[in-house]
């Protein structure tokens, strides 16, 4: 996907930025362009996007930089945050009638998937306890009654049906018989119509009226553009919607048509279609959907992790150990204790976007070094931690011994630390390009 | 399902009628720009991009429709806003332009209908299949979406109606199977245009891509004197979603054009102009209502007029 790289060009942005000091409005401006381009060609709609734009700005600019996280990474965070209070904060479900049946009422565009996800819905609540019925208001689309009698037979649900009659009739009906027979639900499927469609939108009116629906949910595709506004709007100002299902999630749309449509309504999405088979029915979680429309996997997980693991203080104090070149074994292997508890080496890489597995063959990182890495400098006495010139070869032979690894693991590892000691020359000497370390893994 | 006393609009009107509110975004803002703003300045083509943003045009393509305009207004040196509109309609209308070539239907002809959920392929065969039929054509219709629950029901009875034959197997059959079968009937029965209906699939599905590759193949192999087009239909509310699923579909079985329905919703279609800009497919169809009538010939000019006429 084209904007996979959100994080990249975040962080060309803020390269001149040092590690240190704080957001400025021209830093945040040229980063938000690179955001708004992200969220547009994820489909949200513009004038939400000016919105949360205009939100975003105010909240990064004067921000301090944190030690623990790059300024891109910071803004990400922030634009995460502010996408996922946007999309509710957190899951919200649907209310079970104290006064049971249940009514849910299912609308929406034609092909939205408002047949199959009732029947997914059926599926969903069958596994809850619940005892459900169907009810087929679709009357205009050819063979749709059938596609609900079928389906519903796939998820061992009964389906009311009273051919093409009155929808109104048919779900008032529908009602009294769930009553009668001990259903606690009721799903009610309607006929796909245009918003701009009067005389069907009065229809859906009627039936509201009718049987009194506990949440109306607007079933809406995820692949929507722009329009979402539009198609949302109308059936919240005519009709009053309790929550959004969002379906065909499974495809590779960045669906920003899910924020669209909670910005203009306020109504939380509830459900997500996640496949073509019947069980596939989810239900929402707004940090997931956030980062997918920023289209950047699971880096926000990457960043908490960062967060929760550097410790700021100590980057710090590494930091300045560094600078004053008295970086020894020990702080070596306290930074690797760091990484390590972040989880796998390659996880952590393969949820960074942008860097595909070409680049990662090149790097070699090999996770069963670091228990290594940290069993040889066990091994070593407090004076070699503190001066690896001391090591010698019959030294070198007896770490190796004494930490079940060859000598050539101990020659490796002190390579490395010499490495690193070099790249800390780099970073006095060239007032620390980058600002923070770098593992020379 | 309407009305039968309905007015019968011109296509053209209708058309117009079902991009109303789209004019109310693009058209009318041009509008609205070309009255706010006294000359053209930087600010002008950002709210100009914006505008066609608004209109699913996408960022890609609309910067790069902002700047061509951009460079004839600084070589031309044309100072007046009102003359964008023009400039804004003649590139749109050449991207559309681009490659239209029209869809051929000799004898015999297969038509491998694909697309995504819920876009309208079922529709629209049944639509087609009575444009052709009332042409005069044979017409013998292959139901090969065996997946969703009564797809085969809802084509049959658009089949019906457009009075033309079909083939079906049990839900659960191997499309491919049922397009074998179709082709040997189309065969015996001399059939003209062969319309074949496929599931809809999410274009990033690897396997239901590899099924369809396995219909197209069939189809090559078991009907080689027939000319072949693949026709994939997109729903004018689509975003830029529309892109990828273009260019994958295209990927996996070639497309020789594209249907573009439900444009009498409030959807701009806008994203067929970011679909042109980027691949070099032609669009056969329009769908602007519920009728069979509704689903015409595209016309570049008409399309971009009926955007910005008011």
């Amino acid at each position: 996907m084209p904007f996979e790289g959100l994080a990249e060009k975040l962080q060309a942005t803020f390269k001149k930025l040092t590690g240190k000091g704080k957001l400025n409005e021209k830093d945040v401006k040229s980063a938000m362009r690179e955001v708004k381009l992200a969220l547009l060609e994820a489909d949200v709609n513009f004038l939400v996007v000016k919105d949360l734009i205009r939100k975003i700005t105010d909240r990064a600019v004067g921000q301090e930089i944190m030690e623990s996280l790059t300024p891109g990474h910071q803004v990400i965070k922030i634009v995460n945050e502010e996408l996922t209070a946007l999309m509710g904060g957190t899951q919200s479900k649907v209310v079970i009638a104290s006064n049971p049946p249940t009514i849910l009422m299912l609308v929406g565009l034609q092909g939205a998937g408002k047949t199959t996800h009732a029947g997914k819905l059926a599926c969903y609540f069958r596994k809850q306890g619940k005892n459900p019925l169907l009810v087929a208001c679709d009357i205009y689309r050819p063979a749709a009654i059938d596609q609900l009698k079928i389906v519903g037979e796939k998820v061992n649900t009964p389906v009311f049906e009273r051919g093409s009659r009155n929808p109104v009739a048919i779900a008032k009906e529908a009602l009294e018989y769930a009553k009668d027979h001990q259903y606690d639900m009721l799903l009610v499927d309607t006929a796909g119509r245009l918003h701009i469609n009067e005389e069907l939108m009065e229809e859906l009116k009627s039936i509201r009226d009718g049987i009194h629906p506990h949440e109306i949910l607007l079933v809406v595709d995820a692949m929507t553009g722009q329009d979402a506004v539009n198609v949302a709007q109308s059936f919240h100002e005519k009709l009053g919607i309790d929550g959004v299902i969002l379906t065909k999630l499974d495809g590779d749309t960045r669906g920003g048509a899910a924020l669209s449509v909670r910005a203009v309504t306020g109504k939380p999405i509830k459900f997500v279609g996640t496949g073509e088979k019947l069980e596939d029915l989810e239900v929402f979680h707004p940090d997931r959907m956030a980062s997918r429309i920023l289209g950047m996997g699971d880096v926000l997980t990457v960043i908490e992790k960062a967060q929760a693991n550097m410790d700021s203080r100590k980057a710090l104090e590494m930091e300045k150990k560094l600078r004053t070149r008295t970086f020894t074994l020990d702080d070596y292997l306290e930074q690797l204790e760091q990484v390590k508890g972040m989880g796998s080496m390659s996880d952590i890489l393969s949820m960074i976007p942008g860097l595909n597995t070409k680049k990662l063959k090149g790097i070699q990182i090999d996770e069963r070094q670091i228990p290594r890495t940290q069993a040889i400098i066990q091994s070593m006495t407090k004076k070699e931690r503190n001066d690896p010139s001391l090591i010698n070869a019959s030294r070198r032979k007896r770490i190796a011994a004494g930490s079940g690894t060859r000598i050539q693991d101990v020659n490796q590892l002190l390579k490395s630390y010499e490495e690193l000691k070099k790249m800390m020359k780099q970073l006095n000497g060239a007032k620390s390009k980058k600002g923070r370390l770098r593992l020379p893994f | 399902m309407e009305s039968d006393d309905r007015k019968k609009k011109s296509f053209f009107s209708r058309l117009k009628n079902g991009l109303t509110r789209t004019r109310g975004n693009i058209a009318d803002r041009v509008d609205e720009l070309i009255r706010y703003y006294r000359e053209i300045d930087d600010e002008f083509f950002d709210d100009l991009e914006e505008t066609l943003i608004m209109g699913d045009v996408g960022v890609p393509t609309s910067e790069k429709i902002v700047s061509s305009i951009r460079e004839k207004v600084e070589k031309e040196k044309i100072g007046d806003p009102s003359r964008i509109k023009d400039l804004l309609k003649d590139n749109i209308t050449s991207i559309l332009k681009r490659n239209t070539q029209p869809l051929t239907l000799p004898h015999p002809t297969v038509l491998l209908v694909v697309g995504v959920n819920g876009v309208g392929k079922t529709t629209t065969i049944g639509k087609l299949a009575d444009r052709y039929r009332k042409e005069g054509k044979k017409v013998l219709v292959a139901a090969a979406d065996t997946f969703r629950a009564a797809a085969g029901e809802q084509l049959e009875i658009w089949c019906q109606r457009a009075q033309v034959p079909i083939i079906r197997h049990e839900e659960g059959a191997d499309p491919a199977a049922v397009i074998f079968d179709a082709i040997q009937s189309a065969r015996s029965r001399g059939t003209d245009i062969l319309l074949c209906d496929t599931a809809g699939r999410l274009h990033n599905k690897k396997n239901l891509m590899n099924e369809l590759e396995k219909m197209n193949r069939v189809i090559d192999r078991e009907f080689p004197e027939a000319h072949k087009e693949v026709l994939l239909v997109l729903d004018a509310t689509t975003g830029q979603n529309a892109v990828s699923q273009a260019s994958l579909f295209q990927e996996a079985v070639g497309i020789n054009g594209i249907a573009l329905t439900k444009l009498d919703g409030t959807a701009k279609g806008g994203v067929i102009i970011a679909v042109k800009s980027q691949l070099d497919i032609p669009v056969y169809y329009v769908g602007v209502g519920e009728q069979t009538e509704d689903l015409q010939p595209f016309v570049p000019e008409d399309f971009t007029e009926a955007l910005f006429e008011s």
